[in-house]
C-alpha cells in the first residue's frame, strides 16, 4: 500500500529537534548565561538558615500575659566544612567534656556530612554571646536562633501544655516541619498549633571556607520572611486559676468554672499540678520523666480526662427531666423512711423530714424522691416500653453534654459514659430489665460517668435555664479577632425554662436553705450561691468529694464543678471551695479569710487521711 | 536455532546499546542523587541504587524474553493485552495501595507494581492493530475509535488520579497524525490548548471579546464587507432594541440585559444566515459559538477538576503565582542544582544542592537534577543527544517497517518517549509544569524501567523480524 502521508515524518522529525532546542537553549540559559544559579563549588556554600518565626503569645482574659517568648539559640555543624580549630577553647566556651564533644561530632557526621545538624541545642545568650566573638574561629559551626516558652506565672500547666519537638513519624505526614521543629504537644499549644506557629521563613547565605557569610544568596531571591505566630486570648481569668490552684494545693480533684452567658472557661485547674516552666528547653525531657514517674500522676488532666460517676449532683437531671416529660411536678410529695424499698430492693437514706417536695428533695437531696421520680421516667405510659423511655432519658442527658466529648478547644479530652440501652441488653438480655434494675442512675451513681468539665457545663445549662455554648478557652484568635466560630453558636437543651425553677429553687435551698440542707457551709451573705453536693463512689478508697453550683441565682454569671478525690461527703470539702472560687470572682476579695484558712490548710493524701 | 540467529542478526543492536547506556548512567546518578555516607556500596540492596541494579537486572531478563517471543504474538494478542491492562487498571482502583494520595500501585511483598506503566504499550498495540484493519482514509468516525482506545485507560488512570500518566497518553496523537488524520483535527486541538491558558492568564471576558473579533475579521476577509456590515447591523439592532426593552419596559439589572441582548442579537443573526443560506457564516458562527462555550467551560473545569496543587504547579508555569516555599520552592530548588552545575558540573559525588536534600523526588521525577548539577551542560548535552538519537533511531526504524501494525507501533512507543522526555527535562529547568512522570531509563523505579522495556523491546521484536509476515 502507498503511504501517502510519508511526508509527515519531517514535520514529526522536526518535533523533535524543536523539544530538543527547546531544552538546550535553556539550558544554555540556566548553566552558562545566568550567573545568578552559579555557585563555585570549591570555595563557596549554601547555608539554609531557618528563620523560626516567634510563637503567638497568649493572653488571660483580662489582657494579662500568660505566656512569652524567649531567645535561646542552637548551635548548628555542618561536617564537610569544618576543619581543625580550638577544640580545646571550644569546648570550654560550651562547658563541654572532650567525650561529649566526639559523641556530638559523630552524630552529626552520621546524620549528614553535607546537610547541616544540630551540634548544641539551646545554648543561653551568655554562651552565645562569647561564642560569636570567636565563631570565626571554627568554620563550619554557626548559630540559629530559636524562641523558649516563658510563663509569667507558674499556673495553669494542663490547660497551656507544653511545647516538644516533632516526631520522625508527624514529619512524614505533615511537610511543614522538618526535623529539630518544635510543636505544641497538648493544651492550648497544640489545640492552636496552627495559630500559634506563625511560619517558619529561610533565608539562603553564601558561606566561604572561613565560615564567613559572604552575603545573601541571588541577592535574596530564594528567601522568605517568618511570619510570627497568632497572639491568643484566652478565656481563662488569671487571678481566679491562680486561686483555684491554691485552693487546690495539697488535694487531688479539679476545678472548672464557666461563664453560662458565653461557655467560656473561667478557671480549669487540675491538682496536683506542675510548674510549666519545667518543661521548657534542655531541661525538658528530664523533667518529664520525673513528672511521668511521679505516684500522683501531675500530667494527667483530672478536669477533662477524669471520668466520676457524678453522685447526688446527679439528681438535678432528674429532677429537670422528670418535670419536661410531666411524670412528675415540683409539689409532688414522696415519702422517705431512711430510703427507697421496693420489694427486697433498698436504696438508703439519711434521716430527714418526711415527706418532700421537689425543691426541698434536691435541698436535702433525698434518695428516695429521686427513686421514685426516676421510675416514673422510665415507666411512663407515653412509652411502649422502659426501654424507650430510657432511650428518652439518654437524649435528654447527651443534649446536656454527658456521654460525648463537650468539644471543647484542648486536645485529649475523655467522653465519660451513660449506659445505653443496649448495654444494658447486652447484660441482662433483650429488654429483660426494668427501671429498679437500673435504679442506682436515679441517684447518679452505677455505670454512670462524668468528666468535671461535663459537670461544669451542666451547672451552666441550668444557669442559663436551658442553653448553653461548648465550653471553650481561646475567646479571641489575633489580638482583635473572634473565637472559632464553633464556640458562637448557641445549644438548646429542648427543656422549658420554666422546668428549671423548681430544680433552682432547692439548689438555693440546699446552700441557704434551713437545717437539713446539704451545703449551707458554701453560704455566703451577699450574692445567693445555687449548688448541689454530691459524693462519687470509690472503689479504691474514700469517695471523692464534689459541688456543683452557680451563681447569682437571677443573671448568672459563673457556674463551677469542684471535685475534690478521697475527701468524702461533698458538703465538706467541694462546696466551700467553690463558695471561695465564686466570692473571689465575683467580689474580687475574700471576706471569709477563717475558710480561706481552713481550706488552705486541708491536707487531703489519696488514702484519704487528712493531716 | 537457524531462526534465532536471524534474530540476533537482524536485531537493532544501535538502540539496544542506546538502552543499556541509559540505565547505566541512570543507575549512576540515582547513586549520586541518594548517596549516603553509611552505605557507600553502590551495591547496598538496603538502597535505592542497590535496589535499581536488581530492576535492572531484571529489566535485561524482561528485555531477553521479549525477544524470544513470536513477533506473531504480538499482533494477534493486541487486544488480549490491551484487555488485560484495562481490567488491571480498574483493579488497581478496588484493592491498589494509596501512595503519595494516588491509588496508582499494587503492593506485591515489599515491592509495588504501577500497572498504568504497563498499559503504555498495550494501548500502544490495540492502536497500532486498530489503524492496521483501516485501509482507507481516516475519517471522523475511525478518528472517534482511536480517541476511545486511547481514552479509556486515560479516564482510568485519571481516576487514581495520576495526572502525570493521564499526559503522557496524548503522545498517542502523533500516531494518528502520522497515519494521516487531517492536519485541522490538530489544529483544532492546539488552538482549544492555546485558549485553554489564554482563558487562564487573561480571563473568560478578555478572551471572549478577542474571539468575537477574531470572527469578525474572518468574517470580513471571507465575505467583504457588505456582509460584515449587514451581521454587524442586525446584531447591533437586536442587542440594541432588547437594551432599550430591558431597561426601560422590563427594567432589568443591567449585567442580566446585556447577557440577555447578546443572546437574542446572537439568535437572530443564527436565523438570518440560516433564512439566507449563507455557508462561510454558518461555519464561522459555528466556531465562534463552540469557542465560547468551551472558554466557559476551560474556568470551570480548572477550578474543579483539578486539585489546588495541581492548579499551582500550572500557575506557576504561566507565570501567575509566585510561591518559592511551597510548590514554587521544589523548581526553584531544582533550577538552582542545575543551574549552579554550570559548563562541566561539579563533578561526580560533588553536587551540593542534590545532597542537602533541597530537590525533592531527586532519584524519581528529579533525576535530571544530579545530571545538570554534576555534569554540567556538557553532561546535560550527552543525555539529551542520547534521547534525540534515541528519538530519531526510533523514527527511522518505524519508517522502515512494510505493516501499518509496527509502523503504527513504532510511532507510539517513539512519541511515548519524546512526550516523557520533554515533559521531564522541561519541567526541571521551568518550561514545563512539574508534571510527576519519569525520565525513560534514568528514574528510580521498577515499573517505569520495566514499562519502557517492554514498550520498546517488544518494537525491537517486531522490528527484528519485519521481513516475516505478521499474517
Amino acid at each position: 500500500m502507498k503511504d501517502r502521508y510519508a511526508h509527515r515524518k519531517y514535520v514529526i522529525m522536526a518535533l523533535v529537534l524543536m523539544a530538543a532546542m527547546i531544552l538546550i537553549a535553556r539550558l544554555f540559559y540556566i548553566q552558562i548565561v545566568d550567573k545568578t544559579y552559579r555557585v563555585s563549588a570549591a570555595n563557596n556554600a549554601l547555608r539554609p538558615v531557618t528563620q523560626y518565626p516567634a510563637r503567638g503569645l497568649i493572653y488571660d482574659r483580662n489582657g494579662k500575659l500568660l505566656v512569652y517568648n524567649q531567645a535561646a539559640y542552637d548551635l548548628l555543624v555542618i561536617p564537610v566544612q569544618t576543619s581543625a580549630f580550638d577544640t580545646t577553647r571550644f569546648n570550654e566556651i560550651l562547658g563541654i567534656t572532650m567525650d561529649d564533644f566526639k559523641t556530638r561530632m559523630k552524630a552529626a557526621i552520621s546524620y549528614s556530612r553535607r546537610a547541616p545538624s544540630v551540634f548544641m541545642k539551646m545554648i543561653s545568650s551568655e554562651t552565645y554571646a562569647i561564642l560569636q566573638e570567636e565563631l570565626y574561629l571554627f568554620p563550619g559551626f554557626y548559630v540559629q536562633p530559636r524562641t523558649l516558652r516563658k510563663y509569667t506565672r507558674p499556673v495553669a500547666a494542663h490547660l497551656l501544655g507544653y511545647v516538644g519537638e516533632v516526631d520522625n513519624k508527624l514529619i512524614a505526614k505533615d511537610k511543614y516541619y522538618r526535623s529539630g521543629d518544635y510543636i505544641g504537644v497538648s493544651g492550648i499549644e497544640k489545640s492552636y498549633e496552627e495559630h500559634l506557629r506563625g511560619r517558619k521563613g529561610v533565608n539562603i547565605f553564601l558561606v566561604d571556607v572561613h565560615n564567613n557569610i559572604k552575603g545573601s544568596y541571588a541577592d535574596g531571591r530564594y528567601d522568605t520572611v517568618a511570619i510570627p505566630g497568632t497572639n491568643l486570648w484566652s478565656t481563662i481569668d488569671l487571678a481566679l486559676q491562680e486561686y483555684g490552684e491554691r485552693l487546690m494545693q495539697n488535694k487531688t480533684g479539679s476545678i472548672v468554672a464557666i461563664e453560662p452567658s458565653t461557655g467560656e472557661i473561667l478557671t480549669l485547674v487540675s491538682s496536683p499540678s506542675y510548674d510549666p516552666s519545667l518543661l521548657v528547653g534542655r531541661v525538658r525531657s528530664d523533667n518529664f520523666a520525673a513528672l511521668q514517674a511521679d505516684t500522683v500522676k501531675p500530667l494527667f488532666d483530672r478536669a477533662l480526662m477524669a471520668s466520676y460517676p457524678p453522685g447526688s449532683t446527679f439528681k438535678i437531671m432528674n429532677g429537670i427531666i422528670g418535670l419536661q416529660e410531666n411524670v412528675i411536678r415540683p409539689t409532688s410529695l414522696f415519702s422517705c423512711n431512711y430510703g427507697y424499698h421496693a420489694g427486697s430492693l433498698t436504696v438508703g437514706c439519711h434521716s430527714h423530714a418526711s415527706p418532700l417536695n421537689l425543691p426541698q428533695a434536691v435541698a436535702q437531696s433525698c434518695n428516695a424522691w429521686f427513686c421514685n421520680a426516676f421510675r416514673s421516667i422510665l415507666e411512663n405510659p407515653s412509652y411502649g416500653s422502659i426501654q424507650d423511655a430510657f432511650d428518652k432519658w439518654r437524649e435528654y442527658l447527651v443534649a446536656f453534654g454527658f456521654g460525648n466529648k463537650t468539644g471543647i478547644d484542648l486536645p485529649n479530652e475523655l467522653p465519660g459514659n451513660i449506659p445505653t440501652r443496649s448495654y444494658y441488653d447486652r447484660y441482662y438480655g433483650k429488654d429483660r430489665w426494668r427501671a429498679l434494675t437500673v435504679i442506682s442512675l436515679a441517684i447518679g451513681q452505677g455505670e454512670i460517668g462524668a468528666t468535671p468539665l461535663q459537670m461544669a457545663n451542666m451547672a451552666a445549662v441550668i444557669a442559663n435555664r436551658g442553653s448553653f455554648y461548648i465550653p471553650h478557652v481561646i475567646k479571641k484568635i489575633g489580638d482583635d479577632g473572634t473565637p472559632s466560630p464553633l464556640y458562637t453558636q448557641k445549644y438548646i437543651t429542648g427543656i422549658s425554662p420554666e422546668n428549671f425553677q423548681p430544680v433552682i429553687e432547692g439548689m438555693e435551698g440546699a446552700v441557704n436553705g434551713g437545717p437539713g440542707s446539704t451545703a449551707r457551709g458554701a453560704r455566703l451573705d451577699s450574692i445567693i450561691i445555687c449548688g448541689k453536693t454530691g459524693t462519687a463512689q470509690n472503689p479504691h478508697g474514700k469517695d471523692h468529694s464534689i459541688f456543683v453550683a452557680f451563681a447569682p441565682k437571677d443573671d448568672p454569671e459563673i457556674a463551677i464543678a469542684v471535685y475534690v478525690e478521697n475527701a468524702g461527703f461533698g458538703s465538706t470539702f467541694a462546696a466551700p471551695i467553690a463558695s471561695l472560687m465564686i466570692e473571689k470572682y465575683l467580689t474580687g476579695n475574700i471576706k471569709r479569710k477563717y475558710l480561706e484558712t481552713h481550706v488552705l490548710n486541708m491536707v487531703i493524701t489519696p488514702s484519704g487521711k487528712e493531716q | 536455532m537457524e531462526r534465532s540467529n536471524n534474530i540476533l542478526a537482524r536485531l537493532d543492536w544501535v538502540t539496544v546499546m542506546l538502552w543499556l547506556v541509559m540505565m547505566i548512567m541512570g543507575w549512576l546518578n540515582i547513586y549520586a542523587a541518594v548517596y549516603n555516607e553509611q552505605h557507600t556500596s553502590i551495591f547496598d540492596m538496603s538502597q535505592r541504587y542497590g535496589k535499581q541494579l536488581i530492576f535492572i537486572i531484571a529489566a535485561i531478563v524482561l528485555a531477553v524474553m521479549v525477544m524470544v517471543t513470536d513477533n506473531k504474538f504480538w499482533f494477534f494478542f493486541a487486544w488480549f493485552i490491551y484487555g488485560f491492562f484495562i481490567l488491571m487498571l480498574i483493579l488497581v482502583l478496588i484493592i491498589g495501595k494509596e501512595i503519595n494520595g494516588a491509588k496508582a500501585w499494587f503492593g506485591v511483598g515489599a515491592f509495588s507494581i504501577q500497572p498504568s506503566e504497563f498499559a503504555k504499550f498495550a494501548t500502544g498495540l490495540a492502536l497500532a492493530s486498530y489503524l492496521n484493519s483501516k485501509r482507507q482514509m481516516l475519517g471522523a468516525r475511525e478518528v472517534l475509535a482511536a480517541t476511545a482506545i486511547i481514552i479509556v485507560p486515560v479516564l482510568l488512570i485519571a481516576l487514581q488520579p495520576d495526572m502525570g500518566s493521564v499526559v503522557t497518553y496524548f503522545a498517542f496523537f502523533i500516531v494518528l497524525y502520522r497515519e494521516g488524520v487531517s492536519i485541522w483535527v490538530f489544529i483544532t486541538a492546539i488552538l482549544a490548548v492555546a485558549l485553554f491558558f489564554l482563558t487562564l492568564i487573561l480571563g473568560n471576558l478578555p478572551v471572549a471579546i478577542g474571539l468575537l473579533v477574531a470572527a469578525a475579521i474572518v468574517l470580513l476577509i471571507t465575505s467583504g464587507y457588505m456582509m460584515t456590515l449587514k451581521a454587524a447591523a442586525v446584531m447591533a439592532v437586536t442587542g440594541g432594541v432588547a437594551f432599550l426593552i430591558g431597561h426601560y419596559i422590563l427594567d432589568l439589572d443591567t449585567v442580566l440585559i446585556i447577557v440577555l441582548a447578546v443572546i437574542l442579537a446572537g439568535m437572530v443573526y443564527a436565523w438570518f444566515i440560516y433564512r439566507l443560506k449563507l455557508v462561510n457564516q454558518a461555519i464561522i458562527y459555528a466556531f465562534l459559538l463552540g469557542g465560547l462555550l468551551y472558554l466557559f467551560t476551560v474556568d470551570y473545569a480548572f477550578h474543579t477538576a483539578l486539585k489546588p496543587h495541581q492548579q499551582t504547579r500550572i500557575n506557576i508555569m504561566l507565570g501567575m503565582e509566585d510561591d518559592p516555599f511551597g510548590e514554587g520552592y521544589n523548581l526553584n530548588q531544582s533550577l538552582i542544582s542545575i543551574g549552579s552545575g554550570g559548563f562541566t558540573g561539579k563533578g561526580y559525588l560533588n553536587g551540593t544542592q542534590t545532597k542537602f536534600k533541597f530537590v525533592p523526588e531527586q532519584s524519581t521525577d528529579f533525576i535530571f537534577c544530579t545530571v545538570g548539577e554534576e555534569w554540567g551542560f556538557i553532561g546535560s548535552m550527552v543525555v539529551i543527544g542520547l534521547f534525540v538519537w534515541l528519538l530519531l533511531r526510533l523514527m527511522m526504524m518505524a519508517e522502515r517497517q512494510r505493516t501499518t501494525f509496527v509502523r503504527a507501533y513504532g510511532y507510539g512507543v517513539f512519541a511515548l518517549f519524546l512526550v516523557h522526555f520533554f515533559v521531564n527535562i522541561g519541567m526541571t529547568i521551568g518550561v514545563m509544569p512539574v508534571i510527576g512522570i519519569p525520565l525513560p531509563f534514568f528514574s528510580y523505579g521498577g515499573s517505569s524501567l520495566w514499562g519502557f522495556t517492554m514498550l520498546l523491546f517488544i518494537f525491537l521484536r517486531l522490528d527484528a523480524g519485519r521481513t516475516e509476515y505478521l499474517g
